[in-house]
C-alpha cells in the first residue's frame, strides 16, 4: 500500500512535535561528549553523558573507534604470525597477551614447553604486569589532577621495559613466544640486572604510597567514589584487580593455575572497599607482589632448553581449546578452533577491559564529572583491549 | 624611571608621565610572566619531575624557550569557533589581562617607585583583580563550547567563593596597620615593633601568620592553580574556558595567569613580608634596593604557590566550596576578631 504524501507529512509532523516536547522537557540537562578525543579516556573511548549541572544523570560508553578486527585477521595468518597481532590488544602488557594464545595452540598440539621456558614466560608476564601497573599508579595521580606522579610512573616503568627489551628485543611488542617455548634464552647478566631492578620497583612502590596514600586531597577524591559491590561486579563480568578491590577473592593465577604459578607462593590481595581508592591500593600491592614473584622465580630458574621439539612448519591438528589467564587488566581468554591448517580456523578473544567498562552505565549514575574521570582512571582499561 | 619622573613631575606634562608609567607596566607585565613561567613552570616543575626541561633554546638552560613560544603564538592563525560570539570572544582575554595590569599600578617597589599610591590601595587592588572573573565568564560563554561553559561556571563559583577569604584575610592587616594605602602598610611594618623590639620592624607575617596562610590559600584559588584548578582541569574539561582559544589570545590567558600570580605574590609580599623595606636603608638607596628586595620576596612566595601546584591533586568542585565556606571564611572572621581584641588590649 502506497503512503500518500499527506500521511507522510502527518507522520513527520507528529514525530517532530514529540521531539520538540522531549527537547523542551529536558532542557535542564546537557548532553556532553567525553571523548573520543579527550585526555582522560587514554585512547578513543567515547562516553556520552547527560549532565544536570555537574551531576551525571546517565552515561553511555560508545566503543569501537579502535576496532581492528583481530579475531577475523587471525583466521588469515599462521600461528607464529598471530602473536604479532595479539601483542597489540592490550599494548601495555603485550607479553601477557601472547601467553594464553600460545598455550591454546600448545594444548591442541599436545606440546609442553620446557620448564625453563615456562619460568621465563612467568617472569616476563609478571614484568609486564609491573610495567602496566606502574603506569597506572602514576596515571591515576594525573587523572585526579596532580601533574607530577605521572612522570614518576613513566620513569619507573622504563626500568622494567628495558628489562623486557633486553630479553625479547622489543620494548612494547616482544613477539617472543613460540609454540613449544620461547624464541631465545635470556641474555647473560639479565637475571642479576632484573634482581637489581626489582629493588627499584619496590622503591617506587614506596614512593607512590607516600605521595598519594597520605595525601588528603587524593583520599578525598578517591575514597567512596565509584563503589562496585562484589556481586554487581561479578554480574557485569568485571575481573582482575577491579574485582579483587571489591572484596572478591578470585585470581586465576591461584584458582586455575597455569605457567609456573603453582610453584610460587604469593598472596592474592583484596580490599573490601570496592571504591576507586581500593582499586588503586590493590594494584599497588599487586605491583609489589609481582616483583616478589619475579625475584622468587629467578632464584629457582631451572636450566635446560627453552624450546621443545616442534616441527619446522607448525600445523595444528583439528581440535579446540579455551585458555584463560589473569592478565594485568583482568581475565583474558582465547578460544581457539583449529581445522588442521597452519593457522587457526576461528579465534574468540575474551578481553578484560571490554567487560570492565560494561559496568560504566551502572556505575556512573549520579556522580560528578570529576568523579567520572576518577572512576574511568581507576577502572584502568586499554582501548585496544576493549575494541580489539 | 618612575622615580625620576615623579621628582620632576612639575616639569613633565601630565600626559607624558602617564604614558611613561603605562609603558613601564606594559613591559613589566610580560616580563614578569616570562620570568615566572621560565623559572617555575619550565625549570622547577621539570626538576621536581626528574626531567631537565628545555635545555637548548638560547644556549643557557633554554632561557629563550618561552620567548620563542611567544613568537610562535603571535604567528599563529587567529581561529575563532563558527558559533562564537565574536566580539565577546575577542574581548575576554583583554579584560583578564587588564585586570592584572591595573593591579601592578598600586604595588609600591620603593618609597617613590609606585605608579599611583592610592589611599584605598589594597581595596583597589583586590577589587580590580576580581574583575578577571568577568573575562573568564565571557570566554566560557562566547566559546559556544560545553566544556568551556562548564569551566567558566566553575570559575565563577570558585572565584566568588574565594574572594571572601582573600579580602577577610587582608582585613587583619589593615586593622593592624591602620591604613589601606599600600605605602602606608609598608611604612607601618617598617616602623612597627613586636612587644617593644623593633630592630627589623614588624613584618605582619609574624603577627598575622593566620592571615598570611589564609591569604596564600585563597590566592591559590584565585589564580586557579592546582589544587584549585577546576576551571581549566585538563583531565576533566580538557582546558575549561580556554579550550577554544589559540594563538595570541591563548597567549594572553597564559600571560595573565603568570602575571596575576606575580601581582598577587607582590600584594602578599607587601602586606605580610614588609614589601620593599630594607632595614636601615632610606631615600634613593631604598629606591634602588627596594625593587630587588620586593622581587626576591615575590619569587619566594611564587615558589610556594607553584610548589603546591606541582605537588597536589585537584579538589572536587563541592569540596572546594566546602573548604571556602566551612574553614577559610570562619577562620578569617576569627582572625579579625582576635586581631581586634589584641589591638584594643595592646
Amino acid at each position: 500500500m502506497a503512503v500518500t504524501e499527506q500521511q507522510q507529512q502527518a507522520f513527520i509532523g507528529k514525530h517532530l512535535a514529540e521531539a520538540q516536547v522531549a527537547v523542551e522537557l529536558q532542557d535542564e540537562d546537557m548532553v556532553l561528549n567525553i571523548g573520543p578525543q579527550h585526555p582522560a579516556t587514554h585512547g578513543t573511548l567515547r562516553v556520552v553523558v547527560k549532565l544536570d549541572g555537574e551531576r551525571v544523570v546517565a552515561a553511555d560508553p560508545v566503543i569501537g573507534y579502535m576496532h581492528r578486527g583481530y579475531e577475523k585477521l587471525t583466521e588469515y595468518r599462521s600461528y607464529p604470525q598471530v602473536t604479532t597481532l595479539i601483542n597489540r590488544i592490550d599494548w601495555l602488557s603485550s607479553f601477557a597477551n601472547e601467553v594464553p594464545f600460545i598455550h591454546a595452540g600448545e594444548q591442541i598440539m599436545g606440546i609442553e614447553a620446557p620448564p625453563r621456558a615456562v619460568y621465563i614466560r612467568t617472569v616476563l608476564t609478571e614484568l609486564s604486569r609491573i610495567a602496566t601497573f606502574l603506569l597506572f599508579l602514576g596515571e591515576m595521580g594525573a587523572q585526579v589532577g596532580a601533574i607530577t606522579p605521572v612522570f614518576y610512573g613513566f620513569r619507573d616503568r622504563e626500568y622494567v621495559l628495558n628489562l623486557i627489551e633486553a630479553a625479547t628485543g622489543g620494548r612494547f611488542h616482544p613477539n617472543f613466544n613460540r609454540i613449544g617455548g620461547l624464541k631465545d634464552d635470556v641474555p647473560a647478566g639479565w637475571i642479576a640486572e632484573t634482581r637489581r631492578m626489582m629493588d627499584k620497583v619496590f622503591e617506587s612502590c614506596d614512593t607512590f604510597e607516600n605521595l598519594l596514600e597520605g595525601n588528603e586531597i587524593f583520599l578525598a577524591r578517591t575514597k567512596g567514589i565509584g563503589i562496585i559491590p562484589g556481586d554487581v561486579g561479578k554480574g557485569y563480568g568485571v575481573s582482575g584487580s577491579n574485582l579483587r578491590a571489591s572484596g572478591v577473592d578470585w585470581d586465576l593465577r591461584r584458582d586455575a593455575p597455569y605457567l609456573a604459578y603453582p610453584e610460587v607462593d604469593f598472596k592474592v590481595w583484596t580490599h573490601p572497599g570496592g571504591d576507586s581508592w581500593s582499586r588503586y591500593w590493590v594494584r599497588l600491592q599487586e605491583t609489589r607482589e609481582a616483583a616478589r614473584i619475579v625475584v622468587d622465580l629467578l632464584d629457582r630458574l631451572p636450566s635446560g632448553p627453552v624450546m621443545a621439539k616442534v616441527p619446522r612448519i607448525i600445523k595444528v591438528p583439528p581440535g579446540e581449546s579455551w585458555v584463560r589467564v589473569e592478565n594485568p587488566l583482568g581475565e583474558m581468554g582465547y578460544y581457539v578452533v583449529s581445522k588442521g591448517a597452519t593457522g587457526p580456523f576461528r579465534v574468540k578473544i575474551r578481553s578484560a577491559s571490554f567487560s570492565n567498562v560494561s559496568i560504566l552505565p551502572w556505575l556512573l549514575k549520579g556522580v560528578y564529572v570529576p568523579d567520572l574521570i576518577t572512576i574511568l582512571a581507576s577502572l584502568y582499561f586499554i582501548l585496544g583491549d576493549i575494541d580489539r | 624611571m618612575t622615580a625620576a619622573a615623579s621628582t620632576l613631575a612639575l616639569e613633565i606634562p601630565w600626559g607624558v608621565l602617564l604614558g611613561a608609567k603605562v609603558m613601564i607596566i606594559l613591559t613589566l607585565l610580560p616580563l614578569t610572566a616570562l620570568i615566572l613561567g621560565y623559572v617555575f613552570l619550565m625549570k622547577m616543575m621539570a626538576h621536581m619531575q626528574s626531567r631537565l626541561g628545555p635545555m637548548d633554546p638560547g644556549g643557557f638552560h633554554g632561557w629563550f624557550q618561552l620567548i620563542g613560544d611567544g613568537i610562535k603564538f603571535i604567528q599563529k592563525e587567529d581561529v575563532m569557533p563558527a558559533d562564537a560570539d565574536r566580539r565577546v570572544f575577542a574581548l575576554a582575554p583583554m579584560i583578564i589581562l587588564i585586570s592584572t595590569f591595573v593591579v601592578y599600578a598600586v604595588i609600591p617597589a620603593g618609597p617613590r617607585l609606585v605608579v599611583e599610591d592610592l589611599e584605598v590601595g589594597i581595596f583597589f587592588a583586590l577589587a580590580v583583580s576580581s574583575l578577571s572573573v568577568i573575562g573568564v565568564l565571557m570566554a566560557g560563554w562566547a566559546s559556544s563550547n560545553k566544556f568551556a561553559l562548564l569551566g567558566a561556571l566553575r570559575a565563577a563559583g570558585q572565584l566568588i567563593a574565594y574572594e571572601l577569604p582573600l579580602v577577610l584575610a587582608v582585613v587583619g592587616v589593615i586593622m593592624q596597620a591602620g591604613t589601606m594605602s599600600l605605602q602606608g602598610i609598608v611604612g607601618a611594618q617598617a616602623n612597627g615593633e613586636i612587644f617593644g623590639w623593633g630592630a627589623v620592624g614588624n613584618p605582619f607575617v609574624l603577627t598575622q601568620a593566620v592571615g598570611f596562610v589564609l591569604f596564600l590559600a585563597a590566592a591559590q584559588a584565585e589564580l586557579t592553580q592546582t589544587p584549585f584548578d577546576m576551571p581549566v582541569a585538563e583531565s576533566e574539561l580538557v582546558a575549561g574556558y580556554q579550550v577554544e582559544y589559540t594563538g595570541f589570545r591563548w597567549l594572553f590567558f597564559q600571560m595573565s595567569e603568570y602575571a596575576t600570580a606575580f601581582a598577587l605574590a607582590g600584594i602578599a609580599a607587601t602586606l605580610f613580608l614588609g614589601g620593599w623595606y630594607v632595614p636601615g636603608v632610606e631615600g634613593t638607596a631604598a629606591d634602588v634596593l627596594g625593587p630587588l628586595v620586593l622581587f626576591a620576596k615575590i619569587m619566594a612566595i611564587s615558589f610556594v604557590i607553584f610548589w603546591v601546584r606541582f605537588t597536589y591533586p585537584r579538589f572536587r568542585e563541592d569540596q572546594l566550596q566546602a573548604m571556602a565556606w566551612k574553614y577559610l571564611i570562619p577562620l578569617s572572621l576569627l582572625n579579625i576578631l582576635v586581631t581586634g581584641i589584641l589591638k584594643v588590649v595592646f
